[in-house]
């Protein structure tokens, strides 16, 4: 089902806490879906049985409203404006500390990062894609990021299938979703009596086999695998290509870019919300007293006209570079880089943007392939 | 260290001599505090550190001392921005942080046995006068050398000595251009690309290096391909907003290159076509 070779196991739904409990038992900081300013962000469950139900968002280009599912169900969601990037990329942290001794000698030092182990439950088949493409650019051979290393080390991933998704998703274009294929330790598929779940890892069998599960039957994978089909039929929006990198190198002067560079705030939402953009600042805050000062780092954008600053000239002065730059590497030079697109289809960059920018009318737009969708 | 993957913390520096060049810009020879570690680091010419400023923050800064040189690391730099505006007021015995070196050099391997062409614009090029004083200090093993450097005022040109000096060394050419004279401006007045003609080297055994704003290493790099300068032998220093060096903070990117780390020395052919938009 979820291309693991390890057989489904069936977890009645009445059943779904004693996961948690299971995983709290084991010492991890649980994290699931929760109601925040009107959005679903994944916050700590204070209890097995925490979990909600019911909740969706309808989401469309420049909107996100939270609605109900009348089927109850846990997973119908289709994703909230922040994957699991927070996790292991912090917003903010310290890099490294610096203080003056009492010979008023400079005393450099590293700062680890406190990572506790969490488990977050609900994670989508973009958010892994998303999720290695991260650890593809931080744990870099040669380049290893201790501070994402160790928040990313601690994690316990139980993804869930999408059956709901939005309709600003395309993952099903970009080949991320909607059902996890990789990635995760646990993966869930809800049905109406129970979830269909398999492991991906050591640690994930490790805990299923806890459970003392019944193996899920024909009939139960094969309403996942029709689920997950259906899932992905039901995607209104979708990229022309995989492989977008000559289509848009090409294109750099295309009048396409000052159109959508009119439209456009520069706000950096799209970055904020998009759960592969990696750029950060590195800045100083120095102690009030003036004794020591941490050197931090701080999620920053392309938007930003700080990104592109040098001394005497900017790189990018104007909305149109700068929406040109987050587009092209996303979709283009990301495969330079990375072997393959930065984008995973999630389509929060769609629905988080306050102009209802929609990238992939905007790619449509730029290679001349057509709107894709309606 | 000497593998230049240090994302931090940075090692304390002290201040060993400090040079003012011009009114803007001056040259900080650092010592790293640790003994060892200063001992064991190396460079390659075109390679740059971070030095960071205390309470203030880093700045990416080329390296212009000499790679043999093992007690002192040198950097010439412009008071410009918040952090190098304090640099600049650092004194002898004052420490700062580093960590480096970072990125890669020119490729004074390649050049052994042929002329070299340096071409820079703008404001004393650090990464090229160390290339100059690498090939001066190794002279047998290079051709002929030409220097053509481009500034907009002629008092803009520091180390106008040095560049009167290495004028009067043999198989060695100076081009000055300055665009706006000055009483006493004893080179070509107009653009530096105007002096491209009278260059004298040897295109089928030469390699280009070539620093400073990018319009101008765009018509240097028309010029000297017009020559017959075969594009794999030219090379550019590039620079852009440098905040970790270690290729994961995104703002130097340059299509899929980390200019930390890929650069800042690259091949013109690496480069060419999205130096040809803005913007990137």
């Amino acid at each position: 089902m979820f291309s693991s070779p390890e057989p489904a196991g069936f977890l009645p739904l009445d059943q779904l806490h004693a996961l948690v409990a299971r995983l709290m038992q084991l010492g991890y900081q649980c994290l699931g879906p929760a109601v925040e300013n009107d959005a679903i962000v994944m916050r700590e469950l204070d209890a097995p049985d925490g979990l909600p139900r019911g909740l969706q968002a309808e989401q469309a280009p420049g909107r996100y409203r939270l609605t109900t599912d009348p089927q109850h169900r846990y997973f119908a969601w289709a994703n909230g404006p922040q994957a699991i990037k927070p996790q292991a990329f912090a917003p903010q942290e310290s890099l490294w500390r610096v203080e003056r001794d009492a010979a008023g000698m400079l005393q450099f030092e590293a700062v680890v990062p406190n990572a506790p182990a969490q488990a977050i439950i609900g994670v989508r088949a973009c958010d892994l894609a998303a999720l290695a493409l991260q650890d593809a650019h931080f744990l870099r051979e040669g380049r290893r990021d201790p501070h994402y290393a160790k928040r990313r080390e601690q994690l316990f991933l139980v993804a869930v299938q999408c059956a709901e998704p939005g309709a600003t998703c395309f993952c099903a274009s970009t080949g991320d979703g909607p059902t996890p294929t990789a990635g995760y330790d646990l993966a869930l598929a809800e049905l109406p009596d129970g979830f269909v779940a398999v492991s991906g890892s050591a640690k994930g069998a490790a805990v299923l086999s806890a459970l003392n599960l019944s193996a899920a039957n024909a009939q139960q994978v094969d309403a996942v695998r029709q689920q997950g089909q259906a899932a992905a039929a039901a995607q209104t929006r979708s990229l022309p290509g995989r492989t977008l990198r000559d289509a848009l190198m090409s294109r750099l002067e295309h009048p396409r870019w000052d159109e959508v560079a009119s439209r456009c705030l520069a706000c950096g939402n799209c970055t904020a919300v998009c759960p592969t953009c990696f750029c950060h600042a590195e800045i100083d805050g120095p102690a009030l007293d003036g004794e020591a000062s941490r050197h931090e780092r701080i999620w920053d954008s392309c938007f930003g006209e700080s990104h592109g600053h040098l001394h005497g000239f900017n790189v990018r002065p104007d909305i149109r570079s700068r929406y040109r730059q987050w587009l092209t590497h996303k979709l283009a030079t990301w495969h330079d880089q990375f072997g393959r697109s930065g984008c995973v289809g999630c389509g929060r960059c769609i629905a988080w943007c306050p102009v209802g920018i929609d990238l992939t009318e905007e790619v449509a737009a730029l290679t001349g392939s057509g709107v894709s969708h309606e | 260290m000497s593998q230049g993957i240090d994302a931090g913390p940075p090692h304390a520096a002290t201040v060993v001599a400090r040079t003012q060049e011009s009114p803007t810009i001056f040259t900080l020879q650092l010592r790293l505090d640790d003994a060892a570690t200063q001992a064991a680091y190396r460079f390659a010419p075109g390679q740059f550190n971070m030095l960071y400023l205390y309470g203030v923050g880093e700045v990416p800064i080329s390296i212009m001392s000499d790679p043999e040189e093992r007690d002192v690391i040198g950097h010439t730099i412009r008071a410009q921005g918040r952090v190098t505006q304090g640099l600049a007021a650092l004194q002898p015995g004052d420490q700062v942080g580093l960590r480096g070196p970072f990125g890669r050099g020119w490729p004074l391997q390649e050049v052994s046995g042929c002329d070299v062409v340096l071409v820079t614009g703008g404001l004393g090029c650090a990464p090229v006068v160390s290339v100059i004083r690498y090939v001066l200090r190794r002279r047998e093993r290079f051709g002929k050398l030409v220097i053509i450097q481009g500034v907009k005022h002629a008092e803009d040109l520091i180390w106008r000595e040095q560049y009167d000096r290495w004028a009067t060394l043999p198989d060695t050419q100076v081009l000055v251009a300055a665009s706006e004279g000055a009483a006493f401006w004893p080179w070509h007045v107009g653009r530096v690309t105007e002096l491209f003609g009278l260059a004298n080297f040897d295109p089928d055994c030469a390699v280009a290096m070539m620093c400073g704003p990018e319009g101008m290493m765009h018509a240097a790099a028309d010029s000297l391909l017009a020559r017959g300068l075969p594009e794999s032998r030219l090379y550019l220093s590039m620079e852009r907003n440098m905040q970790c060096a270690v290729g994961r903070c995104g703002h130097c990117q340059i299509g899929g290159a980390f200019v930390c780390r890929d650069g800042p020395v690259f091949n013109w052919g690496e480069v060419k076509a999205l130096l040809a938009h803005r913007g990137f």
